[in-house]
């Protein structure tokens, strides 16, 4: 972890050339990132992209250019060191083309990021952060930004969010507020979770958007007579199958149940949880019988290939359609959100809808020597004009902040905006809002897939395991 | 049993008699020592670094674990009196945690499978090729070829193979949603999918090392045998196989070892879920991953030490029992 390894690094440098205070380039970072600047900036990273193509391949790490152009203007000074889980090629582009802007913002300050894959980053996530962490890291709100946070490895940065923020609705001052009522994090994107589907699919066979959960079983008999698969899926890395959970305990029991009960406040072997159960084991039939062998990709592309009709999923699949080289194809997905099961709850219109954050490590050996720039680097991620660059890399990352400019924005994040903003409760996803070692490989995502394989079984003892697992795990800190 | 004072290491100074023994403590007697000061050193250095290297790198990691296996730590800050649990973790594997079981029955049949036919398949290769037949090279380069490849390279070629729009299910005509076999999904049926795949790498593995002992069986055995009239099966059983008894020990022990060591297919695979538990993807599961469960994950690893400690006796029981005849 946390290597020195300067092959693994993009190293970008600087040197002053002007010299400006801080602020005023603060002020004037809008102009600077969202004007003339940005074009140049841009088209430096993109052809230094291509150039190293070969930086996508090894899904381990990935090594990214290292060229910037030089630009004036001044601010902080010294080092940043960044960690960052963003493998994907186009979030690595959206990476490099922020730190370019952060230096340009600040001349004479050198950011170094440590690019590590997605999953191996979650998974090693507690050594990092004990070992040698860079000073800023990518990490996820809610239980597991709590967890760290109570553990004393990371920093607060209220001082940062006093000076951003006015930039936050209160659901974001909220997810990224520790229990020590200190804030620990940005927030830098989200993503709703929802039944996504193509719109030509639908209106070619004349499918109507089911409202309520009799309408969505109807909907699927219709499109199994008529050779699809209704509901896509792919469980093979465990964790998505948590989203159609989520979803059936937030619209059948609610979100105080939920999240009691992935907080040990609520028992598994609650009858609640057994109808969560019987519904979902009434539209298993309906869902790709190979699923367990799929990936989430694979499963998406059936939906891409017009071979499945609906995936409850994340909005960042997007990556997959816009990776098919037919533009049309991203046009014409589109999503609702899960139909009503005729409870109380369904007025809530919970869904998950996970926050992405930056946050400030502890126990980096550089924090203290760069901590103005590190905390430069937090607040430049605060504003708008920073998370869109991300976001045109990669749509399914929806800005947070109240400046980001919403103007181009596609149809489809349009939408995912509204439903997140007509959300009464928002939950952040099953293995974001419970312990880590709860929701692993080999706990709850396990007993999920005990349940898939079997989805009518009587589930009372499946309940009691879980319940079991869960009370045989190390006391909680949070 | 072996001489006490041969395995004893006590030549490194021979005294001069029982006297300088009994003697005890009193530095005052001149010792006489056959052994230079110099050799003294090299034989310190050649005895010691090999010990310190296995103290450090064997012995301490795995009392450390032993010692773990008794908390419920979770790898941040240090271990306090409040992180030991007792028997706890063990108790919670043998009766509350549903994936224990099955991930020991998976490592057993696992051991079955290489026992009784991976093993078996791969030096009936080696005596077919041990005679001579056109091509011989050639058939040797193919079945040893997997096991020049990593573990990796395997399990990416199985996957293609063993995918609901890969070469199996499309070779058996299976490709529409409702007949396709799920090979690596299904729970049931994942874990002998992903033997078959480990068997094509180890029977390759078993070939070369039986074929090299075949070689090397003084060819007038045969002649002797086929003499006497033994047909070629016989020869085989009564001449040959007991011929090769060290080769045989080692082909039993390197399978024994592949069972209980068997890791990388099953993670690559799915990360060792869902019908693909094996003790040691639970432990890297629980205890690498980022649920951190170093305590209950070291439990599990003790558990695996203690089978394997079985095989390895028995080993060094025959080796050491035969040495002392």
């Amino acid at each position: 972890m946390a290597n020195q390894d300067t092959t693994r690094r993009e190293t970008l440098s600087m040197t002053g050339l002007r010299s400006v205070s801080r602020r005023d380039v603060l002020k004037g970072m809008a102009v600077v990132a969202g004007a003339a600047a940005v074009p140049t900036i841009l088209a430096a990273c993109s052809s230094g992209a291509t150039t190293a193509p070969a930086s996508v391949a090894p899904p381990a790490s990935v090594v990214p250019p290292a060229s910037v152009a030089p630009a004036s203007a001044a601010g902080v000074t010294g080092t940043v060191t960044v960690g960052s889980n963003h493998s994907d090629a186009s979030e690595v582009k959206g990476m490099t083309a922020i730190n370019a802007a952060f230096i340009a913002a600040n001349p004479g300050v050198t950011v170094t990021m440590n690019p590590v894959d997605h999953n191996t980053f979650q998974n090693q996530i507690g050594a990092y952060l004990q070992g040698t962490p860079e000073d800023d890291f990518t990490w996820f709100s809610g239980y597991r930004m709590r967890f760290f946070a109570s553990k004393g490895l990371t920093t607060a940065i209220d001082d940062v969010w006093a000076k951003v923020s006015s930039n936050f609705t209160g659901a974001f001052a909220t997810a990224v507020t520790a229990d020590d009522g200190k804030v620990y994090g940005i927030p830098v994107d989200y993503y709703p979770w929802a039944v996504f589907y193509r719109k030509s699919v639908f209106s070619d066979k004349g499918y109507t958007i089911p409202a309520t959960w009799a309408d969505f079983k109807t909907l699927c008999t219709k499109m199994q007579t008529d050779g699809l698969i209704p509901i896509t899926f792919g469980d093979k890395d465990g964790w998505p199958a948590m989203g159609t959970f989520d979803i059936l305990d937030l619209r059948l029991n609610g979100y105080d149940f939920h999240t009691q009960l992935l907080t040990g406040k609520q028992k598994w072997t609650d009858a609640k949880v057994t109808t969560v159960f019987q519904k979902w084991a009434e539209i298993m039939p309906f869902h790709d019988k190979t699923y367990a062998g799929l990936t989430w990709e694979k499963a998406c592309d059936t939906l891409i290939q017009k071979k499945s009709g609906m995936f409850m999923f994340g909005l960042f699949l997007t990556g997959e359609f816009s990776s098919t080289g037919t533009p049309a194809d991203l046009a014409d997905l589109d999503f609702f959100p899960f139909p009503a099961m005729g409870t109380q709850y369904d007025a809530e219109n919970a869904l998950d809808a996970p926050i992405d954050i930056w946050m400030v490590s502890a126990k980096s050996p550089t924090l203290q020597a760069d901590l103005d720039a590190a905390k430069a680097y937090m607040e430049f991620w605060s504003k708008g004009s920073t998370q869109l660059l991300m976001f045109q890399n990669q749509p399914g990352f929806i800005p947070t902040a109240n400046d980001a400019d919403s103007s181009s924005y596609d149809p489809l994040t349009k939408k995912a905006v509204q439903i997140v903003s007509q959300a009464k409760k928002i939950t952040q996803f099953l293995d974001r809002d419970s312990r880590p070692d709860f929701a692993g490989a080999n706990g709850m995502q396990a007993f999920l897939q005990k349940f898939l394989a079997n989805p009518t079984q009587d589930t009372t003892a499946l309940q009691a395991e879980i319940q079991a697992y869960w009370e045989a795990l190390p006391p909680a800190t949070v | 049993m072996p001489d006490p004072q041969a395995i004893g290491l006590a030549p490194a100074s021979v005294s001069t008699g029982a006297g300088a023994i009994a003697s005890g403590p009193r530095k005052r007697k001149h010792r006489y020592s056959i052994l230079t000061r110099r050799d003294k050193v090299v034989l310190f250095l050649m005895v010691g670094i090999p010990t310190a290297l296995t103290i450090i790198f064997i012995w301490l990691p795995t009392l450390a674990s032993i010692l773990l296996s008794f908390t419920n730590y979770q790898g941040i800050g240090g271990i306090t009196a409040a992180n030991i649990v007792g028997l706890k973790n063990y108790q919670f594997l043998a009766t509350g945690y549903v994936l224990f079981w099955p991930a020991v029955a998976h490592n057993l049949m696992w051991l079955l499978f290489f026992v009784f036919i991976a093993s078996p398949i791969g030096i009936f290769f080696a005596v077919l090729l041990d005679r001579e037949i056109r091509g011989s090279r050639f058939y040797q380069n193919i079945f040893y070829f997997p096991v020049v490849l990593s573990l990796a390279v395997v399990g990416f070629i199985w996957e293609l193979q063993y995918a609901p729009d890969g070469f199996i299910d499309s070779a058996l005509g299976l490709t529409s949603q409702n007949n396709a076999i799920d090979w690596l999904g299904n729970p049931s049926l994942n874990i002998w999918a992903v033997l078959v795949a480990a068997s094509w790498r180890h029977v390759g593995y078993i070939m070369v090392l039986y074929l090299a002992g075949l070689k090397s069986v003084d060819p007038t055995l045969r002649e002797a045998a086929a003499i006497d009239g033994a047909s070629e099966f016989q020869s085989f059983v009564r001449v040959i196989f007991p011929v090769m008894a060290p080769i045989n020990i080692v082909i039993v022990v390197v399978t024994v070892i592949e069972s209980l060591r068997a890791f990388d297919l099953a993670f690559i695979i799915n990360q060792g879920t869902n019908g693909l538990e094996l003790l040691s993807t639970l432990i890297t599961n629980n205890s690498i991953s980022e649920a951190s469960l170093i305590g209950f994950g070291s439990s599990i690893a003790v558990v695996l030490l203690v089978i394997s400690l079985v095989p390895i006796v028995l080993y060094l029981s025959r080796v050491m029992g035969s040495a002392s005849e």
